[in-house]
Parts: structure tokens; C-alpha cells; sequence
């Protein structure tokens, strides 16, 4: 890690597909993401971002170039190598991703779990906490079916902060949630950015959500088209 | 029970959440291991009868060595042996005393019509130490021509039929066109090939099997000196009798060889041993059904906790904790059953189907190492839960 630079990438590329079938879906991207700021992505469909996002989240395999992710190279880097740093990360999906059987509580403690045992009691304060800080103190029992999209993606976002992670990816965190509760969870991000200096990089379509970002990332056609710092 | 089981592997219980979240799948499924769980106890339970009575009638005996014709699988099948071969054997050092044997089957006509068949035993009642002890010990009324011992436990035979044998009383009945007296009764039980026993002295019985002779036992029965060694007598024994005719074995060996016969050349022990297999076949196709639909259905959730840094140890604990969980609760009902199912086919068969604890563990272990078998399989769908699949 260069300075408080989490994310370096140096030479970027990444193709899918063998043989003739084989396409270049990210194109010699070299950037450097600073720690405790919020990054958004953004670029039309096949753009490149979620692609993008899923190399620098440890998700797939570096094939050409260089990724430096809290200071470990990732290419080449062994599976076990690429969990113990996913266990530094948080992610939030677009589709909540919960577990249908566990509760909200247990849905985020598995952000918990996966640091290794601890204090049973002390997991579940902080459980309860994070999901009080959400709005969802009167939900903490509540299975994923009885909560509503909006709550859902809540929770899910409670299960990607409650471990503490150094940086959090978000894909389209706000696609299922109405203006308010959106822009709730995004404030929510650069807060904690700002606070306990977490890195955000989020891929987005919602214009609603740049006035937040401490900086644009433009792809096409998996190219770095455009990079700004509004405001 | 979600408490208990995060207390004992010290992490949510995943795999008894998903079980346990949709329940309709979880009772078939806990359904189905019971029904493989009874499949095995029924198979088992008859096979451990066919073995119990097949051993049986040897703990009626009480020799040292056993010499029978060469085509002699069992206790009653195989040539009859001549005589003279006990007289040979009694000149060879070590041995001490001999007895013929001789067995047949009897017809015991029952009042209905129905017939009961009793494997008879002729005894010398001459040489009781032939005979284990409760049968020795009943022998001296054998004496008495047309007497017999019966069997309590005969299949067929009303138990009101000893009613008054059990109070003292000689219970008289007719077979092959002699009446027999009962002077005496031992609990034995039936078997494969008979209903119960019989057991007469080698005259009675000669005069019940016209057709036998005192010249040609079953089997002639040895006893050793004290201090003898049981495999240099078998050698000497060897040595002297006709190989190609007679066969010497001691007599834990002739049970054991009979036993063999039973379960591997049979058709009965060989349908029942098959039943055993098809019963874990059929649990191990119902849990790994189970499990991996149950992996299918979550693949999004699994995927989601390896981008979260699970690692792939802790998805193989999930079907494996799964596996186990099915494994107990569906061997709970099915070994509840069987035991209902035993009880049943002893009051209809008079067989010797019980419930002893090694088998009852051996199914439960055989229980455990199936659904881990079926868990192993299901795992193999895990690979398909790809975190960058999920963006």
C-alpha cells in the first residue's frame, strides 16, 4: 500500500471467454483509489464496472497486470491468500443476498463469524447495535421474507459494516431502496469513510448518489473514459 | 436446539436453520432415512435370525469334535456316516469317548390339519456329557421307550398344548404312528427349516425313522482327553479316516461352516444380505437427493458467504452438519419401528428377531457413514457457487 492508497491497479487487463470467443472486457486500467473516500463507478451495461469491481473485491483471478490490494499483490496470489483478504472487505449487492433461513440477526452476524469465534454477547451487541443504527432495532428477529426490500437491503448492509471491513464494495446498493432510504445508505458510507476512514467503491447508475461521491470513475467499452472529483 | 447446536460447533447452526426453515422437506427427508433406517433393521433382524437359528441347535450339543460325511453343508443335510468310523476314531490317542448322532425332521400333526415340523435329535442317553447341560439333565427320562423332550417354543404347536406338561403332566401326541410321551421341555425355538425341536433318545429314534440305521448316524460326536490338543487330534483323525468320504472338524468349526453356508451360499442369507445393501442404497439416493437440492437452493446465499471470506471447509461443515442431522433423527423413528416391527415377527414367526445393541450401533454408525457418503456427493455442487456470479 503506497501512502493511504488501499487499491492500486497498474496495466489492468482482463478478458472472458477462450479461443475465438475470447473478448477483452477491461482495458489497461491504471488507477489509484485513495483510503476513506467513496468512489463511484459509473458507465453504461458492459462498461466494464462490475468486472472491474469483482477483480479489485478478490472475486476473480488477476489474468494480465497488476492489482495491489492493501498492500498484497494480487496476481497470482493463492485462493487462500484471496479469502483472508475478501474477511477485510465488505460487499453489498444488489439483490440483498440473505440467508432465507437465518434471521436479520443472524443474517449479519455471519459478518461477524467469519473474523473466528469471539464473545457470543459482545457479537450480538454489535449486531443489534449496527441494526439499530439502520432503523431495523424492532426488526432483529424478523426473517428475510417478512421484511420489506427497503429492510432487507438494510440488513445487508449491516452484515457488510459490522466486521469493520478496511474497504466496502457496493454494486447497485441503492437500486431496491426508494430516494430517501438510498440516499440514507449512501450518506451512512461516506460517513463511516470519513469517521473510521473505510473506502467505498460503488457501482452505480443513480445520478442521485454524485453529489456524495468524493470521486467519478467513468468506463466504456472497459476504458477509463473519465475520472473527476465533483463538488 | 439451534442454541445447543451454536454452542457445540461454536457457530450459527446453518445447516439445522435450512433443514429446519422449510419443514415439509426436512420431515420427508427424515422420513425417508427412517424407511432405509427399517429397510436395513428388518434385512438384518431376519439375517440375525437365520444366523440364531441356524447356531442354535449346535448349543444343544457338547463335543469337542464333530465328524460328518464330506456333502455335509449344515447339521442336517449331507450323507449319513458310517458307524465304524466312531470305532476308528476311539483308536486314536486323544480322543476319549464318541456318541453317534442322529437327526431327522418329524411331522407333528396338528388338530386343524396343519402340520408342525420338528428337527429331532436322537441321543445316546448313555453318554449325557454329550449333550449340553439342560439337555443332559433331562436325558435319564429318555430311557423310557416312546419318551421325548419337546420344545416350548415350537412354531405352530399351541402353547396350551403345555399347559399341562409345564405342571408335571406328560403331554402325549402322535408322529409317524407312534405316540410319544413328553417327559421334560427346553425353550429352543424355530428355525428355517424347522418348527421346533425334538430331542429322543437313538432308540426312540430308530423306532420313529424306520428307514435309519443304528449303523449310519449324522454325525458321530468326540470328546478328548483332558490335556489333549484339539489340533493334533483333528491331524491324527485326518490321518486315519477316509478323506474322500469324511470330513473332521472341531465343533465350533461345523457351526461356523454352517453359519458361512447359511448367509453366503443360500438363497436366504444371499436375498437378505442383498436387502441390507438395497436398504443403504435407498438412504444414501434419499439424503444426497436431499442435500443437494438443499445446495442448489442456496447456491446465491453460499456464494455470497465466500465473497465474504468463508472458506470452502466451512460449506462442506454445512452438508456435513446436514448429513448428520438427518442421520439421527432419521435413525430415531426408524430404529423405534423396527423395534415394533421385531416384536411383531417373533409373535408371527417364532424366529429369534431381536434388537442387541451392536446391531442397533452398527446401523446407527452405518447411518451416520451413508448420509456423510450422500453429504460428500452433494458437496460436489458446492463448486458451482461462484461469488463473481453474484454481481
Amino acid at each position: 500500500m503506497v501512502g493511504n492508497t488501499p487499491i492500486i491497479m497498474r496495466g489492468l487487463n482482463h478478458f472472458f471467454g477462450e479461443g475465438e470467443a475470447r473478448k477483452q472486457a477491461i482495458w489497461d486500467v491504471n488507477l489509484a483509489l485513495e483510503g476513506g473516500k467513496l468512489t463511484v463507478l459509473m458507465g453504461p451495461s458492459g462498461s466494464g464496472k462490475t468486472t472491474l469491481l469483482t477483480l479489485m473485491g478478490c472475486l476473480r483471478n488477476v489474468q494480465e497486470g497488476s492489482i495491489e490490494l492493501m498492500g498484497h499483490e494480487l496476481h497470482g496470489a493463492s485462493e487462500a491468500v484471496l479469502v483472508r483478504l475478501r474477511r477485510r472487505l465488505g460487499f453489498i449487492f444488489q439483490a440483498h443476498n440473505l440467508h432465507e433461513s437465518l434471521t436479520a440477526t443472524q443474517n449479519v452476524l455471519m459478518g461477524l463469524e467469519v473474523q473466528g469465534a469471539g464473545d457470543r454477547s459482545k457479537q450480538l451487541a454489535a449486531v443489534h447495535h449496527i441494526l439499530g443504527l439502520l432503523g431495523l432495532a424492532d426488526r432483529v428477529d424478523y426473517l428475510p421474507q417478512n421484511l420489506s426490500g427497503g429492510q432487507k437491503q438494510r440488513v445487508a448492509v449491516a452484515r457488510a459494516l459490522v466486521g469493520n471491513p478496511e474497504i466496502i464494495f457496493a454494486d447497485e446498493p441503492t437500486a431496491a431502496l426508494d430516494k430517501d432510504s438510498g440516499h440514507n445508505v449512501v450518506q451512512m458510507l461516506k460517513a463511516l469513510g470519513q469517521s473510521r476512514g473505510v473506502t467505498t467503491v460503488m457501482v452505480t447508475h443513480d445520478n442521485r448518489i454524485l453529489e456524495l461521491a468524493d470521486r467519478v470513475i467513468t468506463l466504456e467499452e472497459g476504458r477509463v473514459v473519465g475520472d473527476s472529483k465533483p463538488g | 436446539m439451534s442454541t445447543l447446536l451454536t454452542w457445540l460447533f461454536g457457530r450459527l447452526p446453518i445447516g439445522w436453520l435450512q433443514l429446519s426453515h422449510n419443514r415439509m422437506r426436512l420431515v420427508a427427508a427424515v422420513a425417508g432415512v427412517a424407511f432405509a433406517n427399517l429397510l436395513v433393521f428388518l434385512q438384518l433382524g431376519i439375517l440375525g435370525a437365520l444366523n440364531g437359528a441356524t447356531v442354535a441347535p449346535y448349543a444343544l450339543l457338547n463335543a469337542d469334535i464333530m465328524i460328518s460325511a464330506t456333502d455335509t453343508h449344515t447339521l442336517t443335510d449331507g450323507s449319513n456316516i458310517a458307524r465304524a468310523r466312531m470305532f476308528q476314531a476311539l483308536g486314536v490317542p486323544g480322543v476319549a469317548s464318541a456318541m453317534p448322532l442322529f437327526l431327522g425332521t418329524l411331522e407333528f400333526k396338528l388338530p386343524d390339519g396343519s402340520v408342525s415340523k420338528l428337527q429331532t435329535f436322537g441321543f445316546d442317553v448313555e453318554r449325557p456329557g454329550f449333550a449340553a447341560p439342560e439337555v443332559a439333565a433331562l436325558l435319564p427320562g429318555l430311557e423310557t421307550e416312546n419318551s421325548a423332550i419337546i420344545d416350548t417354543k415350537s412354531r405352530g404347536i399351541p402353547k396350551t398344548a403345555f399347559a399341562g406338561l409345564l405342571a408335571g403332566k406328560p403331554f402325549a401326541f402322535e408322529v409317524n404312528g407312534h405316540t410319544l410321551s413328553t417327559i421334560g421341555s427346553l425353550a429352543i425355538g424355530g428355525g428355517f427349516t424347522a418348527d421346533g425341536t425334538l430331542i429322543v433318545s437313538d432308540q426312540t429314534f430308530l423306532r420313529l425313522f424306520p428307514n435309519r440305521s443304528s449303523g449310519a448316524p449324522n454325525h458321530i460326536l468326540l470328546k478328548l482327553n483332558d490335556g489333549a490338543a484339539l489340533p493334533v487330534v483333528l491331524n491324527r483323525l485326518r490321518a486315519v479316516l477316509p478323506v474322500e468320504s469324511v470330513m473332521v472338524r472341531s465343533l465350533k468349526d461345523a457351526a461356523y461352516a454352517d453359519y458361512a453356508y447359511q448367509t453366503t451360499q443360500r438363497p436366504t442369507g444371499i436375498i437378505f444380505g442383498f436387502g441390507v445393501l438395497i436398504g443403504v442404497i435407498v438412504g444414501i439416493v434419499i439424503v444426497y437427493q436431499v442435500l443437494s437440492t438443499d445446495v442448489a437452493d442456496h447456491l446465491r446465499e453460499y456464494a455470497t458467504f465466500k465473497a465474504m471470506g468463508y472458506p470452502q471447509r466451512f460449506f462442506l461443515g454445512i452438508v456435513f452438519e446436514e448429513a448428520i442431522i438427518l442421520a439421527i433423527f432419521g435413525f430415531i423413528p426408524g430404529f423405534l419401528v423396527s423395534l415394533g416391527l421385531y416384536a411383531g415377527l417373533r409373535a408371527a414367526s417364532g424366529l429369534p428377531v431381536l434388537m442387541d445393541p451392536p446391531r442397533a450401533i452398527m446401523v446407527f454408525v452405518g447411518t451416520l457413514v451413508a448420509c456423510a457418503i450422500s453429504g460428500v456427493i452433494a458437496t460436489r455442487r458446492l463448486a458451482a457457487a461462484d461469488p463473481a456470479d453474484l454481481f
